[in-house]
């Protein structure tokens, strides 16, 4: 077990480098001069060039990658070229509400996917089933920027019942456990929560659904085992399927989603993206997709170990 | 029985709403404002996010030499006293100006404000070598300040500054460099980020709690210098909110007070809640820009005033909800610059079709065109379906429009690149909107053959002696009326000559509940807060 979780570290330090090498060359690649969003049409070309210096975009791309490389992995994720501010600590900010925002909608999305998912395996075909597949397609094909906003009309503008953005008084810097603030959270982690809830919903359905099929259940039942612990073991190996599943949304939980965020104007890494995309702020892209990148390597690896402890032939694969 | 217990627990969730909520507020105003920017403004002293920035930690924060009264909603706003009481130049050597400072001025730290104050902040953004020198804010101001040569301290209370060449222009020019405290900057161990989080300026507003990318509040400066203009309301806090619809909701749901461009659609909702949409014309031009490079089409007057003369603005102000002003020109008929030119921008498809005959084009042999615009963009209003809208009015009198559609940010730089460059190649016009508030940035920028790119913003490499000799004797005449006649002139002939395709003044919407009052929306891109009271 130990060398196995050793090998999957040793694993992600490629991926890690391959990830780097991507963000930075589909940053650079896109189209728009970073310095050309910051400063006005008409500002003299040798301040922009000094600019352009300080920030070291003067010199060849290659260059530029070793050098940012070269900090990143010393932890200086550098300055932010819009605001002036060290990177890190705008990040370790939005990665915190982001957070925040992620785990509420983890806590919503995946026990509802999952009992969801488990009915409609379990009573495959009947209208409980029908109901429970609906709730999940619509979940996963509703776009969740236009849910979030038709929450808002109902709960904020017409209701008045939950605020319509923000993190409450103060911004998230004043936050605390209070329903001052927790109501801000209302919207944006349901909103969050359909995707994931639909995805874990369909999962489990047919992962549940093929293991109810298989012999060992009709052995089981044969053996005179109660229903409930016959459901206890489809439950178990279903669990590897569910928990890959709920790994990857996990992920792309804490990634943070730029619509939701931005419909919500909730300050996370999501809005910090939108910021960062629309104004091409270079050194803040980077580092916020490549953290997130992070984030998503760590949390499957995570998932893979878990994976392999619940179930151990995964081990000799 | 469930219902009931559902009930009854909704019921405690809003009792401990309501609680914290009423907890939450005090006696003190507080004005809550929803920005267009997705981050707040620099702080330090030259903000970012445009104008927009000006308006919301510039001239709060922050004072100029010269300033802009923005007292008046019914006429087009000028300059007046800011930190400096007056401003003359040499008669003898009209590149030397003469400026008088305000005396017992002090920055919200304590620090006196002075003539070495004002050196330092020049330096600030002028001298690459100074410690001071601050790159992110030079490079949003240098643009706006272009003849500065060089500077000096006279003594305490005075200063003089030398431009390149003789500039009656130069007052508008100095609206833009706002004063930081040197005192607090050394304070601070010298560090502009730091700065950033407790700005200290000489305006009437004081920074405070900055949450990057959330907010911002800003409180009274009860020794600010302009006893008339110490604010009325206790605190006013600024929120980014970037996406129209997310600021619309924050209003209807009473999360602010006010917010900046509502979404169009929203509107009647709004008025019909009680809120007021404030709007006026101010100095905006939305238009296209045309190529004039050898071989362009727009090189021909007959199709340019045919262009202008198909576009049916009053058609397009119903599809804009009345969001817009139809221009006449490229500045306001209000303006002291409009002249009298004598081609009038109106919509005659008839005599359009005509003059596209005569040019030898029709219908059926249209007039093909590529024009470059953007799906959004700072003072863009909603360039889709207006570029759309003139698309359709264009074709019934024989133009084939077609569009390259680019993000803003691309669209300004192929708008610096200029007509001229292969960038550009087989792009007849684009569409770009800007400020026309002073006689530099209304004219000589877009309109003077020395202004062709990489110089300046003349896209289409546009080049006219008369207007040349014009704006170089209006730049030169430094009493004000005479200045303004010859700016009327130059704006007459450049309508006359149908230089741009004309098409829309924004009128700067905003939307605000009904306890907002003492507001007066000037005819300007910025705006003073300090009158406004909360009731």
């Amino acid at each position: 077990m130990t060398a196995y979780v050793i090998r999957r570290f040793l694993y992600a330090i490629p991926i890690a480098l391959g990830v780097a090498v991507i963000i930075f060359s589909l940053v650079h690649i896109a189209p728009g001069d970073p310095l050309s969003a910051l400063v006005p049409a008409d500002a003299p070309s040798s301040v922009v060039e000094r600019l352009r210096r300080d920030y070291g975009m003067d010199r060849p791309v290659p260059a530029q990658f070793v050098l940012w490389l070269g900090r990143t992995l010393s932890g200086d994720l550098g300055v932010s070229i819009a605001t002036g501010r060290p990177v890190a600590g705008e990040l370790t900010r939005a990665v915190a509400n982001t957070l925040l925002l992620a785990v509420c909608a983890s806590l919503i999305g995946f026990p509802l996917g999952i009992l969801l998912g488990g009915v409609a395996g379990y009573f495959n075909g009947r209208a409980i089933d029908r109901i429970a597949t609906a709730t999940a397609i619509t979940g996963v094909s509703v776009p969740h920027y236009w849910l979030g906003m038709l929450l808002v009309i109902v709960f904020s503008v017409e209701l008045n019942l939950l605020p319509a953005m923000g993190m409450g008084p103060g911004g998230s810097s004043a936050w605390s456990w209070d329903w001052t603030h927790l109501r801000h959270l209302v919207l944006p982690a349901v909103t969050l929560s359909v995707i994931p809830m639909g995805i874990v919903t369909r999962t489990v359905r047919a992962t549940v659904a093929e293991i109810m099929n298989e012999d060992f259940v009709e052995a089981l039942r044969a053996k005179g085992m109660r229903e409930s612990q016959v459901v206890r073991h489809v439950a178990k190996n279903a669990a590897p399927t569910a928990l890959a599943v709920i790994g990857l949304q996990l992920g792309y939980l804490l990634g943070g989603s730029i619509l939701v965020e931005v419909v919500f104007a909730w300050p996370g890494t999501g809005f910090m993206l939108n910021t960062a995309i629309i104004r091409r702020d270079l050194p803040l892209l980077q580092g916020t997709i490549l953290v997130l990148s992070m984030f998503f390597v760590l949390v499957n690896l995570l998932v893979d170990i878990l994976q392999t402890m619940l179930d151990p032939r995964m081990q000799r694969a | 029985m469930i219902i009931r217990f559902l009930k009854g627990w909704a019921i405690a969730v809003l009792a401990v709403g309501a609680f914290f909520g009423s907890a939450a507020a005090s006696a003190e105003t507080v004005l809550r404002i929803g920005m267009t920017a997705s981050d707040i403004p620099l702080t330090a002293g030259q903000p970012d996010n445009g104008f927009e920035g000006y308006r919301f930690t510039g001239y709060t924060i922050y004072d100029a030499l010269i300033n802009w009264d923005l007292s008046s909603a019914d006429k087009a706003s000028d300059i007046r006293p800011g930190l400096a009481t007056e401003w003359s130049v040499s008669e003898n050597d009209p590149t030397v100006w003469t400026i008088e400072l305000r005396q017992g001025v002090k920055f919200h730290d304590g620090s006196d404000f002075d003539a070495d104050a004002v050196i330092w902040n020049l330096d600030k953004i002028f001298d690459e070598n100074s410690p001071q020198y601050a790159p992110d804010q030079a490079a949003q101001v240098r643009g706006r300040i272009t003849s500065l040569e060089s500077y000096r301290k006279v003594d305490d209370d005075t200063v003089e500054i030398t431009t390149k060449e003789p500039d009656s222009f130069f007052p508008y020019q100095l609206t833009y460099v706002l004063y930081s405290s040197p005192a607090h900057w050394e304070a601070l161990g010298g560090d502009w980020n730091a700065f950033s989080g407790k700005p200290s300026g000489t305006g009437p507003f004081k920074a405070v709690n900055l949450v990057p990318r959330e907010r911002l509040e800003l409180v009274p400066n009860p020794d600010y210098w302009d006893q008339d203009r110490i604010p009325k309301t206790d605190r006013i806090v600024l929120m980014p909110i970037p996406e129209a619809s997310a600021r619309t909701s924050a209003l209807l749901s009473g999360q602010v007070d006010w917010i900046e461009a509502p979404a169009p659609d929203a509107i009647p909702r709004m008025e019909a809640q009680g809120f007021s949409i404030v709007t006026n014309p101010y100095p905006h031009i939305w238009s296209w820009h045309l190529s004039r490079v050898p071989d362009s089409p727009w090189n021909d007057i007959r199709v340019r005033k045919a262009a202008n003369l198909a576009v049916d603005r009053e058609g397009m102000k119903v599809l804009l909800r009345d969001l817009m002003e139809p221009a006449k020109g490229h500045v306001l008929p209000s303006s002291p610059w409009f002249g009298q030119p004598s081609f009038d921008l109106h919509y005659d498809p008839d005599e359009a079709k005509r003059l596209m005959e005569e040019a030898g084009y029709s219908k059926d042999n249209p007039l093909k065109v590529t024009i470059k615009i953007s799906p959004s963009g700072s003072g863009q209003m909603q360039p889709l379906p207006m570029n759309e809208f003139m698309q359709e009015t264009l074709k019934e009198v024989g133009f084939d429009v077609a569009f390259e559609v680019m993000e803003w940010e691309s669209l300004l730089s192929h708008w610096r690149a200029g007509a001229g460059d292969q960038i550009n190649k087989g792009i007849d016009g684009l569409n770009v909107s800007y400020a026309t508030v002073d006689p530099f940035s209304a004219f000589v920028r877009f309109m003077q053959s020395s202004q062709i790119p990489p110089n300046g913003l003349n896209w289409g490499h546009f080049s006219d002696p008369k207007l040349d000799e014009l704006m170089t004797r209006a730049r030169a005449t430094f009493d004000e009326t005479k200045r303004n006649e010859i700016l009327a002139e130059v704006h007459t002939y450049a309508v006359d000559e149908a230089l741009f395709v004309w098409v829309a003044h924004d009128v700067n919407p905003r939307a605000m509940s009904p306890n907002v009052q003492g507001f007066v929306q000037a005819q300007n891109w910025f705006q003073d807060l300090t009158p406004i009271r909360m009731e």
